[in-house]
This record gives C-alpha cells, sequence and structure tokens, in this order.
C-alpha cells in the first residue's frame, strides 16, 4: 500500500499543453505514471506527445478516460477554477502545483473544497506526491532520488523535501509515499492530514516531517503525534534563523507570532515525542537512528 | 506589497471608513498650506514605511502652519531612522498633514488572513496605541478574535460583538459596527493581506475614527489591481531588496555574513540555519527560482557580493529545471566581470547537470570549495 497515489492512479493533467505542464507530464510518464489525459480549454480533440488524448473540460475527460487523478499547472489567475473544475468532476486526488495563487482566490476555494469528501486537494504551491513503489509520481520532484521503501515523507517545502529524499535514499532507506502539501498559507491539505494517511498504511513504518516557520500546523501535528499517532516521527523545522515579520519566500513563511516561531514548534514536537532533527544535515542520519534495523 | 499611511487612508476613506481630515505634502511650503487649509493645531505625519515614527520624531503636534512648515522642513528630504528600519533608515519624501484630534479613546482593530482559519480574521482590542503582539502575549483576553466566513462575509452581529466587546457607548455601537463591517469590504476587494487601525480613536465630540492606518497589498493579487500597483515605493525598500525583486528574486537582507544562493524557499531556510550552525550566520534568504537562466544567477551572485557584510558565501542547489551547470555559468560570469567582488566560495550541486557544473567551478580560477553535502557544507564554511 501507499497513500494517496498508486499503481492505480489514472492521472489527468491541467495546463498539459502549457510549457511546465507539458514538460511534467513527459516526466512523469517516463517516470512510470499511468497519464490517461490532459485539459486545456480551447485545445480539446488533440494529442499530447502523439499518445495522450486532450479535453477541453475535465468533466468530458473523466467520463472518456476514467482518470481518477489531477495535477493542475493552470496559471495562477485561473488555478482556483481549475481546482474546483477538478472536484466537482469528482476526481479523487487533485494536486496543484501552481505557485502564486491570490490568497483570497484560495480562501474561497478551500472554504468548497473543505466542504466535501470525495476529493483530496492538496497545494497549491506544491511539489506534489510520489509513490515510488509503485512507480507512481504525479508531481514535479526529480523522480530518480526516491527508492521504494517504508518512510512516508511530509513536507511544506518542494527542494527541502527532495533534500530530505536524497538524504534518505543516500543511507538505503527507502520511502513509502510523499507528500509536499505547498508552502501557502492557505491550502487544501494539512500535517494532520498525511498524518492521519499514513497511520492507516500499513506500509508506512516510519515518519518524516518537515515544517517551517510560519502558521500553527506544526503544533497541530504534535497534538496529533502524541494522542493518536504509534508510529515513530522524526521532524525538521527550518527557518530559525530567520527575523520575524518577514516573508521567507513561501507566503507562509513568515514569524507573525510565538507558534509561528521555529523553536516553538520543535518544542511542540519534541513533547509530543517526535524526534528532532538536530540541522538539515542530518535528516538521512535522524531517520536512521530513529528506525533501528527496521529502516 | 506595502503602501504609506496617506495612500492607505486613501483607500479607507473611498470605502467610507472615517479618517481624519489631511492633505499630503511633498514640500515644506505644501505643508504650510496644507496646515492652513485644515486650520488649527495639526500634525505632521512623515510617510515611511516603518513603525515607531512617533518615537523617531516623525510625527509632530504643531499649532500654526509656520510651525508645521518648519515640522515638515525637519522631516522632508531627511532619513528616518525607528527601530524597524536599521541604522541606515528610510527617506521621508512626504508628510501627511492632519487635523489633530481630541481624543477620548484609543481602541485597536486589525483584519489579517490567518492560515490556521483559512480566512480573514479580525482581531480588536480596548488596549488601542500600544503594540498589539505584546497586548497579544501578555493578555490575551483582551484580544477578540473573530473569524470571517468567506460565504457569509462578515456578519452585523459580529459588528455588534466587537462594538460591544470595546466597551463603546450606545451611540457608537452602530459607527463601530459599520466601521468594521466597511472595512471588511475593503479588505475582500483590494485582495489585502492586512488592515490595521492602531488607534482607532473615538474623539471626545464622538466620532469614530481610523487614526492611523496601516494596509498590505498580497504580491500574487496585484495583476488585477493596476491602480494599487502603482502605489509601489521601492525607495522605502533595502536598496538590495529592491533590486532583487526587479529581477523576480525572493531576497531578504538579513544581519549575518554567509552570502547565500539556493532554489526553492524551503531549502533556501535550510540553508540558512546550516550557515548558523556554522557559527556565522546568514547574511540573506536567497530563493533564485525554479526557472532561473544563466542571468538571473549572475544577477543573485551581484546582489550577494554587493552586501559589504558577505564574507563567505554558501550556494546550494538541488538541480531540477533549474540546471546545475546554468547555475555556475552565471557564477563564473559575474567572477569574470568582477574577480575582486568574490567572497571565497562553498558549492554543493546535486541534480541535473550536477557534474557538468562542478566541473566548470572547479576547472576555473574561482576560489571555490566544492563539496558534497550539507555537513560538508557546514565544515567548509567553519574553514575546517
Amino acid at each position: 500500500m501507499s497513500i494517496l497515489v498508486d499503481k492505480n492512479t489514472r492521472l489527468l493533467v491541467q495546463g498539459i499543453t502549457g510549457k511546465e505542464g507539458g514538460y511534467h507530464a513527459k516526466k512523469c510518464m517516463e517516470y512510470g505514471t499511468n497519464v490517461v489525459a490532459g485539459v486545456t480549454p480551447g485545445k480539446g480533440g488533440t494529442l499530447f506527445e502523439g499518445t495522450v488524448p486532450v479535453f477541453n473540460t475535465v468533466e468530458q475527460a473523466v467520463a472518456t478516460t476514467k482518470s481518477n487523478a489531477s495535477m493542475i499547472f493552470v496559471p495562477p489567475p485561473f488555478a482556483g477554477d481549475a481546482i474546483v473544475e477538478a472536484v466537482d468532476a469528482g476526481l479523487g486526488v487533485v494536486a496543484c502545483i501552481t505557485e502564486g495563487i491570490p490568497v483570497h482566490d484560495s480562501i474561497k476555494v478551500m472554504r468548497y473544497v473543505r466542504s466535501q469528501t470525495h476529493s483530496r486537494v492538496i497545494g497549491p504551491n506544491c511539489p506534489g506526491v510520489i509513490t515510488p513503489g509503485a512507480k507512481c509520481k504525479m508531481g514535479i520532484m526529480p523522480g530518480s532520488i526516491h527508492k521504494p521503501g517504508k518512510i512516508g515523507v511530509v513536507s511544506r517545502s518542494g527542494t527541502l523535501t527532495y533534500e530530505a529524499v536524497g538524504q534518505l535514499t543516500g543511507l538505503g532507506i527507502g520511502q513509502s509515499t510523499c507528500v509536499g502539501i505547498g508552502g501557502d498559507p492557505v491550502n487544501g491539505t494539512t500535517f494532520v492530514d498525511v498524518l492521519k494517511m499514513f497511520r492507516d498504511d500499513k506500509e508506512t513504518e516510519g515518519i518524516v516531517l518537515i515544517g517551517e516557520i510560519g502558521g500553527s500546523r506544526e503544533q497541530e501535528a504534535a497534538e496529533y503525534i502524541k494522542s493518536e499517532l504509534k508510529k515513530p516521527v522524526a521532524a525538521l523545522i527550518v527557518g530559525r534563523t530567520a527575523p520575524p515579520g518577514r516573508r521567507m519566500g513561501h507566503a507562509g513563511a513568515i514569524i507573525t507570532g510565538k507558534a509561528a516561531r521555529a523553536d516553538d514548534k520543535i518544542r511542540a514536537l519534541s513533547a509530543a515525542g517526535a524526534a528532532i532533527i538536530p540541522t538539515p544535515a542530518h535528516i538521512g542520519r535522524t531517520v536512521k537512528e530513529m528506525m533501528g534495523v527496521k529502516a | 506589497m506595502k503602501i504609506h499611511e496617506y495612500q492607505a487612508k486613501k483607500i479607507l476613506s473611498q470605502g467610507g471608513v472615517p479618517v481624519p481630515k489631511g492633505i499630503v505634502a511633498a514640500t515644506a511650503a505644501e505643508a504650510k498650506d496644507a496646515a492652513a487649509s485644515i486650520g488649527g493645531k495639526v500634525v505632521v505625519k512623515a510617510q515611511v514605511h516603518a513603525g515607531g515614527r512617533g518615537k523617531a520624531g516623525g510625527v509632530k503636534v504643531v499649532s500654526t502652519p509656520a510651525e508645521a512648515e518648519k515640522a515638515a522642513a525637519g522631516m522632508l528630504g531627511r532619513q528616518l531612522v525607528t527601530f524597524q528600519t536599521g541604522p541606515e533608515g528610510v527617506p521621508v519624501r512626504k508628510v501627511l498633514v492632519e487635523e489633530a484630534i481630541a481624543i477620548k479613546r484609543e481602541l485597536y482593530a486589525s483584519m489579517v488572513i490567518d492560515g490556521a482559519a483559512r480566512g480573514v480574521v479580525v482581531m480588536a482590542s480596548e488596549a488601542g496605541g500600544m503594540d498589539i503582539e505584546e497586548v497579544a502575549e501578555k493578555h490575551p483576553e483582551k484580544l477578540m478574535r473573530i473569524v470571517i466566513d468567506p460565504v457569509l462575509g462578515f456578519m452585523p452581529y459580529q459588528g455588534r460583538k466587537v462594538a460591544y466587546g470595546l466597551n463603546v457607548t450606545a451611540e457608537q455601537v452602530r459607527p463601530v459596527a459599520d466601521m468594521l463591517s466597511k472595512l471588511y469590504n475593503i479588505f475582500q476587494k483590494n485582495d489585502l493581506t492586512l488592515i490595521e487601525i492602531n488607534p482607532l480613536v473615538v474623539t471626545e465630540d464622538g466620532r469614530v475614527l481610523a487614526a492611523d492606518a496601516k494596509i498590505n497589498l498580497e504580491d500574487d493579487s496585484l495583476f488585477r489591481h493596476a491602480d494599487l500597483k502603482e502605489m509601489d515605493d521601492p525607495e522605502q525598500m533595502d536598496a538590495l531588496e529592491a533590486q532583487a525583486a526587479k529581477y523576480g528574486i525572493s531576497y531578504v537582507k538579513l544581519d549575518g555574513d554567509i552570502g547565500c544562493m539556493v532554489n526553492g524557499a524551503g531549502l533556501a531556510m535550510a540553508t540558512m540555519d546550516v550557515t548558523r550552525e556554522a557559527g556565522a550566520g546568514p547574511a540573506n534568504f536567497l530563493d533564485v527560482g525554479g526557472g532561473a537562466d544563466e542571468e538571473k544567477v549572475a544577477q543573485a551572485m551581484r546582489i550577494i557580493n554587493s552586501d559589504p557584510n558577505v564574507k563567505k558565501v554558501l550556494i546550494n542547489i538541488f538541480g531540477g529545471i533549474l540546471k546545475c551547470d546554468i547555475v555556475a555559468r552565471g557564477i563564473l560570469k559575474v567572477s569574470e566581470e568582477n574577480p575582486s567582488g568574490m567572497r571565497p566560495t562553498v558549492v554543493r550541486m546535486l541534480g541535473t547537470n550536477n557534474e557538468e557544473g562542478r566541473k566548470l567551478l572547479a576547472e576555473s580560477r574561482l576560489k571555490v570549495t566544492l563539496v558534497n553535502n550539507l555537513i560538508e557544507a557546514a565544515d567548509a564554511l567553519k574553514g575546517r
């Protein structure tokens, strides 16, 4: 098993005819993902890479190809609309890669998304999801650094997740599923949502949680770890050297109060029993120690 | 994006929120005329993107137009240094001349985007005119917090709840509730991330006014607000940050001495933390971005080199769409145009075309230490 995506995933790509959408759709196909459809309004009836049918609407694509997951590369002004279109078409998993969606759009869209249960929206502003054991990648992460295994990874970041995965694979530690929940303050899926899925996944035996300054989702995760989660968790929080009040790249990465600070998050996670990864250089090592022979 | 107080008050006023009578002035003579036109006692306020103006001499209460002229002359064209600006301060190009109001009560109201609430949160307190972070930390019971549903919008009962919570008089309940409702409409319509009214005052004659106003716009929404985008004042930013913004580089100047160039915001923060481990601390946050080309990398390198505090540089690239050889070429371009500007550099490259990138750097004349991981990077920064 794994979470969110596996060998049964039939991926649809919204914005497949765009530069980024096309590039990553191809990379996903090369990795082994079953990309069954693309959607670009006005480009319906054409073929992507000579093999993948392109549709004008998500609904048409689902009806024809039975796709069950979507990866969104639609530009920011239209990405909120694309998310709702995917949810309304009944897709089970929707990963919105797009960065820079107006936050007021996200607030309305996520209010709608959280009011239903058939679609799980990951992101926006995220690298997506990958299950190495099923050769299924729904995202922009470099596939080659991953290795099938038992560690679930959940992170607010993109390249830092690759760093974490690179360290794990370098030590021979494989991953069950890696989920990037994104760097925006208002998003579809939280740490706790993913931790619940990892808890119920037989294949996942340990978890790496990568958080950063801003918001209080890491503290919520700590509460959940303490009360509900038996599996071992290693946690890294970055941004200890960031000053208050300044946004560090990610829209959500800004210290606006006590809970938003790295040390407060680290304290909460540590008190919840998570193994704290002391520096970004020690992700692999900490997980290895935590898992012992099991890794 | 930050804007000035006079711009914020214009937006508020257009949205029906009462503000003190005021005129913006770019010269001392204009300030004098403004004071004469407003009449009586006025306040001259330096227009800068920083808090703490009062203590820094950026707010003066005066009785006559001649005094207003003098106060404005003392501010205009100077650098104002407050606890938020750093030692070099920020330039004062305009002053706001406002009627001096007879204040009976100073209250606090703000609206922010709250990720945990997935929406807009209204905060209000009777402790107006104070540092609200401090109030929140020491007396959280004095800060009301109300979540607004994006579908319903700001409900009338929520306005009444805040007004009664602020202990205003019966006649002021409606004006306070009305102001909050209008603030929410303004917040929504203009895609704001912050409105802070501190203080929200009740005057001796019973008026309810936004006496000070801070508004932040969302950068990601500016494409649909051409009028607001024009309010940008890059002069108020750190010079290097303004330069970075022009090239679409995400850069924040910090006070350490290790310059950092990274792709990805999370990895950039992680890299900053690694420099601290080496005992030095980051001179900056810098995310060069996923789609950077050689020129953008070069521009990032020039920005780092322009910071006099930088003693060493750590470059950490996890190549994906961004290819490591492109990064190397960008760095080498800058080292050729200005060899003496380069600091000792530690480079860690992984992913797409990293062998080529490393080879280009190793074979160059640049003084560069190539490392394989972040542990080695920290060691190299320590000079081991």
